[in-house]
């Protein structure tokens, strides 16, 4: 076998949750790799490696992709939302505030891919009926829940949207998180 | 008053974290840590005849290659074989590396240690090891046939053999008006949490400690297995489960090879290693279940009662048997369901297979005996033309039977004794629930239409919260905070939830200054673990327990204070006060001042527990001989034995007339776990389980190919269902308190999940005319038996539309 060669770094930046974020990386070091343990945002979790779980799933420039998918260095100069630009514990983005009310976590290994599925979904279609909800979370694997108390999560997130107006919600950046925080109170 | 709390459906606690990023897996720990990762076999059956690492040597970042041979003492040998049992004659576990042989498709053989976990495989896929491939046993059917060995000196690969009979069934079969005969079969799944395993261990080279991370089930399990590993006193070794993603069962096993090697590595290198393991490792080298084959002879009288029920099955477990045989013992014991047999004999076999090895998943051999029981009960009916709701009543155990013991040994070597249940009126529930009476119509103009449509049914009852024990730990802050502790782990039941609840209705603090630890030896080092729907049951008590003798510290020490006798007192809120008279009080958190004489103040609420701070009786010391200190409580729950849950699913599919494709139309479940500390979390539970059960019923196997290849290694393969593949679930719930422990409760977690497969094949065979008898079923089975069916090879029910309509 050949000698290994030392990796080639490349000089990565991109947005994430707002904020430029910069390493360097080899050429195949994926981007959940990067937002976990180069960015160090683990709320993205890797659950098979092979883009059928959805656990991985962030928003790029807003649209969901499976981040154990793609390199890091293909997001060069793009704008990444992982779970943690959906919003804070002081101040849950409405897809957040509407699993804690519908048990729609378990374990929560899976949950921040539905939470920016969901997001990204709800942007497009703020109104769906429960068979488009679960349609919309039938990408991602959940093995705790069963499903329905996400389904249900995703119908009470489109309420909890609707509420907070329009403008208001998308749960994409900081300020929209607190913006439709005051939603619902338990 | 204070809030009840008790059976509040409120909002689980840890979901704020969760939501918000702020969970913290094993994964998420230890960064910079080095990686671990190992070259596993890719042979099923093989002699390891070289390991050559030569071209590894070179990666950069590589910091260090071990085999077997590397590995000292203890390390070296093989894992310990965690529950004994005299039937287990034959027992074998593996080497934490494989030493000269290794035994299925994922065994690990070498490990590698470097900066990181690209490099580390970039290492591995230098390492080249020659192997001597042997011929592999795969499947029951060779297992039993015993032609080649999966262990040389293991004969006929039998690792158990075990009898149990209650009653002479033989001859109560020679006398049975009717006797029936089935061949049952269930195949392998696994539990597969989206999060596999991992562990993450760093050594303290100033105070000689170890500190372990691992994703697992009992983390004092893994610390006693490690210490004994290692060689070191359990007081430097401390083992803490963070957040963890799902365990199913598959976590409870241990310590798995990795959980021994890290920390070894770690300790030798004196650093910080990682070993967090991907799809493909969790597939091939964590654990499966279900496997099972079946044979049962049942005798039964006109009316369809139980005079004998034979049951022999042959159990795969895989390649080895750390666990024990405690899945073959919980098929053999809870197969008997809500009913009772006049006389009942269960014999069975644990093979050896080149496969996986086996550990128990969520429901651990009851969807196996359940599936037995439940098409046996079917086709009773359908022998006599009875309706199936029918024959099940007739052989109930009635609620004026309890206890009913049914005179065999249960898992935790105790007697099968069950505590409470309302069986008649459970399945009363379920056939309003799914209008059992009213199905018979819905199909007659289904069928007008040219669908096929079918109900199916099922009963189990579930041993839950099975012991030794578990403790509770409670501490009052001076503030008033509610530090609780527990040993067992959590993996997504809710226990920080749960467990609050429980301590805020006993001790009457409000549920917002309860803060629940689990799974963390340094915070409790009694425990045993989470598995056997045994967490609420057990810690739940034992929490409860504890919160007891706080309360009543409390009153005495604010008894004291306020001049007033304990019984008038009562705490609200946090709130110690005079019961009528609630001006005269004081916090929870003053008591807790008060429960602790100081010499110094460290701020202004410390001053009153101070020497000079009031009058003292000089003649009694500060604490008094037979007290302690500060407002606490630490008590354990330790059962005579298991408490007994129930449950009854039904459910209506229609099966596509042309392309066999099988859908779930209604699936609907009435469940009984006792008193339910919060209805929220429960109802998740089932649907959980009802979720994996179907996966079972109609997606998930194990495809082993002759050769010992796991073809199917992946979640593109692997078929778990997805939203679109569960059903809507119906839910409704009785509420039998368990006369056995204080909170009269008992287990969820697996419940759902159990006759899922007996269910689904209950309407199937009722849809199509013919009886099911292997699972899972997918469309290409399903259209294969109907060729059959059609060819006479297959015959038809007797009666099929009776049972499902009750004779008037």
């Amino acid at each position: 076998m050949s000698d290994p060669v030392p990796e080639e770094l490349l000089d990565v930046t991109v947005t994430v949750n707002d904020v430029p974020r910069h390493a360097r990386v080899p050429a195949r070091r994926l981007l959940s790799d990067f937002l976990r343990h180069d960015v160090g945002l683990t709320g993205t979790h890797v659950g098979c490696e092979h883009g059928v779980c959805g656990a991985c799933t962030v928003l790029l420039d807003g649209a969901p992709v499976r981040a154990c998918l793609m390199f890091a260095v293909t997001a060069q100069a793009h704008r990444i939302t992982t779970v943690e630009g959906l919003g804070t514990v002081e101040a849950m983005g409405p897809v957040q505030q509407a699993f804690t009310e519908c048990h729609g976590l378990q374990c929560g290994f899976c949950t921040p891919g539905f939470l920016t599925t969901v997001t990204a979904y709800l942007e497009d279609h703020p109104h769906p009926t429960p068979d488009e909800a679960r349609e919309a979370i039938s990408g991602n694997l959940c093995r705790c829940t069963g499903y329905q108390n996400i389904v249900k999560s995703v119908l009470r997130a489109a309420e909890i949207r609707a509420a907070a107006g329009p403008g208001a919600g998308s749960g994409a950046t900081g300020d929209a998180a607190a913006d439709a925080a005051g939603g619902s109170a338990p | 008053m204070t809030t009840q709390m008790f059976g509040a459906p409120i909002r689980r606690r840890e979901d704020p974290r969760l939501v918000t990023g702020g969970g913290r897996y094993l994964d998420d720990l230890g960064k910079g840590a080095l990686a671990a990762a190992f070259v596993r076999s890719p042979h099923a059956h093989a002699k390891v005849v070289d390991i050559d690492v030569t071209d590894a040597l070179d990666v950069e970042g590589l910091v260090a290659i071990y085999t077997h041979e590397d590995l000292p003492g203890r390390v070296g040998e093989p894992l310990p074989l965690l529950i004994p049992h005299p039937a287990l004659t034959h027992g074998r576990t593996q080497h934490a590396l494989a030493r000269g042989e290794v035994n299925h498709v994922g065994e690990p053989v070498v490990m590698v240690v470097a900066r990181d976990r690209y490099l580390a495989e970039d290492a591995c896929a230098r390492i080249r090891v020659d192997y001597e491939p042997l011929p592999p046993v795969v499947g029951i059917e060779a297992a039993r046939a015993a032609e080649l060995l999966v262990h040389e000196d293991v004969p006929g690969n039998v690792a158990a053999h075990m009898l149990q009979e209650v009653g002479d069934v033989e001859a109560a079969l020679a006398a049975a008006p009717h006797v029936l005969e089935l061949d049952l079969a269930i195949e392998r799944s696994a539990s597969m949490p989206l999060e596999g395993k991992g562990v993450y261990a760093r050594w303290d080279a100033d105070r000689d400690e170890l500190r372990i991370y691992s994703s697992t089930q009992t983390s004092t399990g893994v610390r006693a297995a490690v210490a004994a590993k290692l060689g070191m006193p359990l007081a430097k070794v401390e083992c803490i489960a963070p957040d963890v993603g799902g365990g199913f069962g598959v976590k409870i096993n241990h310590p798995w090879p990795e959980e021994v090697l890290v920390p070894w590595v770690a300790k030798t290198l004196g650093t910080e290693v990682k070993w967090v393991e991907d799809r493909r490792e969790h597939f091939i080298s964590s654990a499966h279940e279900r496997g099972q084959l079946h044979q049962v002879r049942v005798g039964f009288d006109d009316d369809g009662r139980l005079l004998a029920l034979d049951v022999r099955f042959w159990h795969d477990n895989g390649a080895y048997t750390p666990y024990g045989i405690i899945v073959p013992i919980i098929t053999s014991t809870q197969l008997l369901g809500p009913y009772k047999p006049a006389s009942y004999r269960c014999e069975f076999w644990s093979l050896y297979t080149n496969t996986v090895l086996v550990t128990p998943y969520r429901g651990a051999g009851r969807p196996q005996g359940c599936f037995a029981m439940e098409r046996t009960m079917d086709a009773i009916a359908d022998e006599l033309g009875l309706d199936r709701t029918e024959v099940r009543s007739r052989n109930f155990i009635l609620p004026e039977d309890m206890p009913y013991d049914h005179g065999l040994l249960f898992q935790d070597g105790r007697p099968l004794k069950y505590d409470s249940g309302d069986f008649p009126a459970t399945l009363d529930k379920l056939k309003a629930l799914v209008g059992w009476d009213d199905f018979a119509g819905y199909r007659d103009r289904a069928r007008a239409e040219g669908r096929r449509v079918g109900l199916g049914i099922g009963c189990y009852v579930e041993g839950t919260g099975v012991g030794p024990y578990e403790g509770g730990h409670i501490q009052v802050e001076t503030s008033g905070r509610v530090n609780v502790s527990t040993g067992l782990t959590s993996q997504g039941q809710g226990h920080e939830t749960a467990f609050a609840q429980v301590v805020a209705q006993e001790l009457g603090v409000p549920i917002e200054d309860v803060f629940v630890t689990t799974g963390d030896t340094r915070r409790m080092p009694y425990a045993v673990g989470t598995f056997a729907s045994r967490a609420a049951v057990m810690s739940g008590n034992a929490i409860a327990l504890a919160a007891r003798q706080v309360r009543a510290k409390a009153l005495r020490i604010a008894a004291d204070a306020l001049e007033v006798s304990a019984d008038d007192l009562e705490i609200v809120d946090g709130v110690v006060r005079v019961k009528g008279a609630p001006d005269s009080s004081m916090s929870l958190g003053t008591v807790s001042v008060m429960s602790n004489p100081l010499r110094y103040a460290f701020d202004e609420a410390a001053k009153a527990a101070t020497q000079f701070a009031g009058s003292n009786d000089p003649d009694k010391p500060p604490v008094a001989d037979d007290d302690e200190p500060g407002l606490e409580g630490r008590d354990f729950y330790s059962p005579t034995q298991a408490t007994f849950a129930n449950g009854m699913h039904a459910a209506v599919v229609e099966t596509d007339p042309v392309t066999a494709e099988i859908r779930i139309l209604r699936y609907c479940v009435v469940h009984d776990c006792g008193p339910m500390i919060n209805p929220m979390i429960v109802e998740g539970q089932v649907h959980g389980g009802v979720a994996q059960g179907v996966g079972g019923a109609l997606y998930e196997r194990m495809v082993y190919d002759e050769s010992g290849q796991l073809l199917n290694a992946s979640f593109m393969d692997f078929l778990m269902p997805y939203a679109s593949e569960v059903p809507h679930i119906e839910t409704d719930h009785l509420e039998t308190p368990s006369p056995l422990n204080p909170l009269g409760i008992k287990g969820a977690g697996e419940a759902g999940c159990i006759p899922v497969s007996a269910v689904i094949a209950s309407a199937i065979s009722d849809a199509e005319g013919f009886a099911i008898t292997s699972m899972p079923i997918s469309p290409v089975e399903l259209w294969e038996l109907r060729r059959r069916h059609d060819a006479g090879d297959i015959p038809s029910l007797r009666h099929h539309d009776a049972t499902t309509r009750k004779h008037r």
